[in-house]
C-alpha cells in the first residue's frame, strides 16, 4: 500500500470528523439514556429532542477561558489532554467498518489498538500529576494502579480470539466470522471483554479515576474549557474504539443480513456503547481494592480457563 | 473479599509520605458545607477531623429573641429534610409548657404529615447514599417518589420543603377527605414500587460489597457517643422515642421498631428501609382511625408561657431531637437549647473513618444521613 | 482452589446485576416524571405560599388593610413596613404605604394568619427573577389598588 500526503490529510480529516461527530452523538445519547432511565427526558430544548445540545455545549466549552492553576506543572498540565486524545487518531487506523471501508489494513492491527489504549492512562496520570491537586493525583494514581488488573485478562481474551483465527489482522478476524460470530463460541469471554473495556475506558461502575462523590472530578478536577472537552472527546472516542474492537472480535464485524456492512458495524458498535451506558446508569461504583481483587481473582482465572479450554478444543 | 483491609499505619508514622486532604466545605460527598480534614496515607485515612460551623446561624439565640409563634418558621430551617418533626417538636414543647389541649384529629393529622415527611427524608437519604457510592439512577428514582410526597404535603402546608404547618393547640387548617384518600392511594402505589428499590440496590452485589462490614459501630460505642435514630438501631439497640416516650398519640398505633444487629452501613440501610414500611403502616392506621372534630383548640393569641422549664423529645428521621425551653413568664423564651441528632451522630465519624479507605469514609458519611445545617444550626 | 461457594457467589452476584439492569430498562419505558417547564407548568395547590399580596375592598377598591401593624409586629424577619392614615370622614385607617422586603421574607405566612381583617393573601407568582436585588427590597404591595390618598 502506498502512502500519499493527500491520503494522510484525507485520513486525518476523516478521523477528526468521525471523532467529533461520534462525541456529539455519544454525549447526547448518554444524556438521553441517563434521562430516560431516571424518569426524565434529558436535553429537549436545543434542536429536536435536544440533538444539538452537545454542539451548543461544545461551543461554550471551547469559547471558555483556559484556567491553569498557579501551582500546576504547566507543560504537563497542557500536554495531558493532548496525550489522551492523539493516540485515538492512530488507534482508529486499523479498525474495519466493512470489507472495503478501512483506513489501512495492518497485519498487527489488534496489537496496535491494545498498545495505544495504554496511552490513555498516561494522559490521566499526567493530568493528575500536572494539576498539583490532591484529588487529581489520587485519580491519576488509581488509573495506574488498575492497569494490570484489567490489561492481563483483556490480553488473554484477545489472545483466545487470535488463537481461534490465527491472525492479528482485524479484517481477517472479521472475515473468519462470516458464518458464526465468536460470541456464540465464547459467551463468557465476551462478558469478560466487556467488563475489561469498561475498566479501560474508565466508565462507571469502574470510574475510579473520576469517582465524582469521592474525588470531586478525579484527574480532570482542575481542567476547564478546552482541556476538559478534550478529555471528554478522548473518553468517548476510546469507548468507540473499544466497542469497535468488540464488534470485530466477537460480533462478526460487518457481517449481517440486508443492510450494508458499514451500517451493521455502526449498529453493533452503538449497541455495545449503549450497554456500557446502561451499566453506568445502573450500578454503584466498586471500591478500588475490590476491583483489583475482582480483576485478579475472577476475571483472570475465568479468561485463563477459557483460554485453556479453547486451546484444548482447537487442538482436538 | 468483602472485608475492609486493615492498614498497619498509625499516626506516629506521619512523615512526608502523608498528606492532609480537605474534604469540603465544597465537595460532592459531604452534602453541604461540612469540612473534614483528612490525614491520609495514600488512600487510607489516618485521622479525620470534622470542622463545623460553616452554616452556624445561632438558631438558639434567634429563638430566644422571638416570641413563641415567631420562632416557629425558624425551627424547621435546621433540618430541612425532616422539617415537620422539628415543627412538631417546637409545638409540642410549647404546648407542654403552657399546657394547651390538642384535639385528637389534629394529633392524627400531625402524625400522618410527620410520617410522610419521614418517608420523604429516608427516600432522599436512600438516593444520596447511593450517590455517595457512585450510583446515580437510585437518586432520581427516590426523588420521583419523594416528589409525590412533597406534592401531598404542599397541598396541606403550602410549601415543599421547610414546612410550617403545626400551630400551638392544633393546626391552622383541616385536611379534607379527598386528601386522605390520595394519601392512601399513594401508599398503595408506593408499596408496589418498593420492590424496585430492592431490585435495583438492596440485592445488588456491588452495593453489598460496598456496605457490608463497612463502618461498623458497636452497640457500646453507639450508646457512648449518644447516637440516636436509625444509626443507633442499626447497631442493635432498640430505642425509638415514638415507642418509648410516645407523644402526639403514637402509642395508639401499632408499629415495630426495626433493629439490625450488624452495625455496619448495610445494617443502617436495612433499618431505614424497614422504617419506611413501618411509617406506611402508621399512616394507614392513623387514616383508618382518624376522628372527626375540630383541629384547633382555644389558644390565647398572645402566648405568655408560665415560668418554668420543659424538655420535649421527638424522633426525627435522623434521631432523637430534644428541645429544652426555659421560660421566665414573658412572651419570649428565656433560654432555648436544641439537642440535634445529626450533631451527635457526626461525632462518631472521626472514630469510624480512622484506617478506612477514602471511598469507605464517604460511604460511612453517607450512611450517617447528615443534614449539615442541623449540625451547625 | 476455588470452592463451590465462591463460584455460587459470583454467579449470584452476576444475576443480581442483571436484576438491576432490568429495573433501569423498565424505567426507560415508564412515563417521565418531569414536566417541561416553562412549556407546561405544574399545578399550584390552593394553599400555595407565595409572597404576600394585599387584597382590595370589594366596594371601594381601596386596600383592605386598616394599618393595625400587627403583621409587621408579628413578622419574625421584620420585613413588613406599613403606615396608614384616616381618610376624611372615615372611621378606620387605611394603609397608604405597605412594603414587603422580599429579600428577608421567609414565606412563613404568620402575617396572613394574624391579620384581623383578612387583608393579606398569598399570591401565586413563583417565577420571579430580576437583575438587581433592589427590585425585591421594597415591594410595594399597594400597587394596582385604588387609594383614597391619591389626590393628596
Amino acid at each position: 500500500m502506498n502512502i500519499s500526503l493527500l491520503g494522510i490529510v484525507g485520513y486525518l480529516v476523516g478521523i477528526a470528523a468521525l471523532v467529533g461527530l461520534n462525541a456529539v452523538i455519544l454525549v447526547w445519547l448518554e444524556r438521553k439514556v441517563a434521562g430516560h432511565m431516571q424518569f426524565r427526558l434529558g436535553p429537549m430544548e436545543v434542536g429536536p429532542h435536544g440533538i444539538l445540545q452537545t454542539l451548543a455545549d461544545g461551543i461554550k466549552l471551547v469559547s471558555k477561558q483556559l484556567v491553569i492553576p498557579d501551582e500546576a506543572d504547566k507543560p504537563l498540565f497542557l500536554l495531558a489532554p493532548i496525550v489522551s486524545l492523539v493516540p485515538i487518531f492512530a488507534a482508529m487506523v486499523p479498525l474495519p467498518f466493512s470489507e472495503t471501508v478501512q483506513a489501512w489494513e495492518l497485519n498487527i492491527g489488534l496489537l496496535l489498538i491494545i498498545a495505544l489504549g495504554l496511552l490513555n492512562t498516561l494522559g490521566i496520570l499526567l493530568a493528575g500529576w500536572g494539576s498539583n491537586n490532591k484529588y487529581a493525583l489520587l485519580g491519576g494514581a488509581r488509573a495506574v494502579a488498575q492497569i494490570l488488573a484489567y490489561k492481563i485478562p483483556l490480553l488473554i481474551c484477545v489472545m483466545t480470539i487470535i488463537m481461534m483465527t490465527g491472525s492479528f489482522s482485524l479484517r481477517d478476524i472479521a472475515i473468519a466470522q462470516k458464518d458464526t460470530w465468536n460470541v456464540l463460541y465464547q459467551p463468557i469471554l465476551f462478558i469478560v471483554y466487556i467488563i475489561t473495556v469498561t475498566l479501560e475506558t474508565n466508565r462507571s461502575p469502574f470510574d475510579f479515576s473520576e469517582a465524582e462523590s469521592e474525588l470531586v472530578a478525579g484527574f480532570h478536577t482542575e481542567y476547564s474549557g478546552m482541556g476538559f472537552s478534550l478529555f471528554f472527546l478522548a473518553e468517548y472516542s476510546y469507548m468507540f474504539i473499544a466497542a469497535g474492537l468488540a464488534t470485530v472480535l466477537f460480533l462478526g464485524g460487518w457481517h449481517g443480513p440486508w443492510l450494508p456492512g458499514v451500517a451493521w458495524t455502526l449498529i453493533k458498535i452503538y449497541s455495545i456503547i449503549f450497554l456500557m451506558m446502561w451499566f453506568r446508569w445502573t450500578f454503584p461504583r466498586v471500591r478500588i481494592d475490590q476491583m483489583l481483587s475482582f480483576g485478579w481473582k475472577i476475571l483472570l482465572p475465568l479468561s485463563l480457563i477459557n483460554f485453556i479450554i479453547t486451546a484444548g478444543v482447537l487442538a482436538l | 473479599m468483602n472485608r475492609p483491609i486493615q492498614p498497619t499505619y498509625t499516626l506516629d508514622k506521619v512523615g512526608e509520605e502523608n498528606f492532609a486532604l480537605n474534604l469540603g466545605p465544597q465537595h460532592p460527598g459531604t452534602h453541604g458545607v461540612l469540612r473534614v480534614v483528612l490525614h491520609m496515607d495514600g488512600e487510607y485515612i489516618l485521622q479525620a477531623d470534622p470542622v463545623l460551623g460553616y452554616g452556624h446561624r445561632m438558631q438558639e439565640k434567634i429563638a430566644e429573641n422571638m416570641t413563641y409563634p415567631q420562632a416557629l418558621p425558624y425551627v424547621c430551617r435546621m433540618d430541612y429534610l425532616g422539617a415537620l418533626s422539628y415543627n412538631l417538636a417546637w409545638v409540642l414543647a410549647v404546648e407542654k409548657l403552657c399546657q394547651f389541649e390538642v384535639p385528637e384529629r389534629a394529633e392524627a393529622i400531625r402524625v400522618i404529615a410527620t410520617e410522610l415527611n419521614r418517608i420523604s427524608s429516608h427516600l432522599l437519604w436512600w438516593g444520596a447514599f447511593l450517590l455517595d457510592l457512585g450510583g446515580f439512577t437510585p437518586f432520581l428514582q427516590a426523588l420521583t417518589d419523594r416528589e409525590q410526597i412533597l406534592d401531598l404535603l404542599e397541598e396541606i402546608t403550602g410549601s415543599r420543603l421547610t414546612y410550617c404547618y403545626f400551630r400551638f393547640g392544633g393546626l391552622p387548617s383541616d385536611v379534607d377527605e379527598e386528601w386522605l384518600t390520595r394519601v392512601l392511594a399513594f401508599i398503595k402505589e408506593f408499596r408496589d414500587r418498593l420492590p424496585r428499590y430492592h431490585d435495583l440496590v438492596t440485592g445488588n452485589v456491588i452495593f453489598h460489597h460496598r456496605s457490608k462490614d463497612v463502618g461498623v459501630i458497636l452497640p457500646f460505642d453507639a450508646a457512648g457517643y449518644g447516637l440516636s435514630g436509625p444509626i443507633l438501631r442499626g447497631s442493635g439497640i432498640e430505642f425509638d422515642v415514638r415507642k418509648h416516650e410516645p407523644y402526639s398519640g403514637y402509642d395508639r398505633y401499632d408499629f415495630e421498631v426495626p433493629v439490625d444487629q450488624n452495625g455496619d452501613c448495610l445494617g443502617r440501610y436495612n433499618v431505614r428501609m424497614a422504617e419506611i414500611e413501618q411509617s406506611l403502616r402508621i399512616i394507614e392506621q392513623a387514616i383508618g382511625s382518624i376522628p372527626d372534630g375540630p383541629v384547633r383548640s382555644k389558644v390565647p393569641k398572645l402566648i405568655k408561657a408560665p415560668a418554668g422549664e420543659v424538655a420535649m423529645a421527638v424522633e426525627t428521621p435522623r434521631g432523637q431531637l430534644v428541645i429544652y425551653i426555659v421560660s421566665d413568664g414573658s412572651k419570649k423564651p428565656y433560654r432555648v437549647k436544641y439537642r440535634v441528632p445529626s450533631f451527635a451522630n457526626l461525632s462518631i465519624f472521626a472514630k469510624m473513618a480512622r484506617g478506612q479507605l477514602l471511598a469507605d469514609a464517604l460511604a460511612i458519611l453517607g450512611s450517617l444521613d447528615m443534614v449539615i445545617p442541623e449540625v451547625d444550626r | 482452589m476455588m470452592d463451590c461457594c465462591y463460584i455460587k457467589e459470583v454467579v449470584k452476584g452476576f444475576f443480581s446485576l442483571c436484576t438491576g439492569m432490568r429495573v433501569t430498562m423498565g424505567n426507560v419505558f415508564t412515563r417521565p416524571a418531569t414536566i417541561q417547564w416553562p412549556r407546561k407548568a405544574a399545578p399550584l395547590p390552593d394553599r400555595f405560599r407565595g409572597h404576600i399580596m394585599m387584597l382590595a375592598n370589594d366596594k371601594t377598591g381601596f386596600p383592605k388593610c386598616i394599618a393595625c401593624t400587627s403583621c409587621a409586629r408579628n413578622c419574625p424577619s421584620r420585613c413588613i413596613t406599613v403606615t396608614g392614615k384616616k381618610p376624611e370622614g372615615a372611621k378606620k385607617k387605611v394603609a397608604d404605604r405597605f412594603e414587603l422586603d422580599f429579600t428577608k421574607c421567609s414565606l412563613c405566612g404568620l402575617c396572613v394568619e394574624i391579620c384581623p381583617v383578612g387583608a393579606l393573601d398569598f399570591s401565586r407568582d413563583y417565577a420571579m427573577a430580576s437583575y438587581t436585588r433592589n427590585d425585591f427590597a421594597a415591594m410595594d404591595l399597594l400597587q394596582g389598588l385604588g387609594s383614597p390618598f391619591k389626590d393628596a
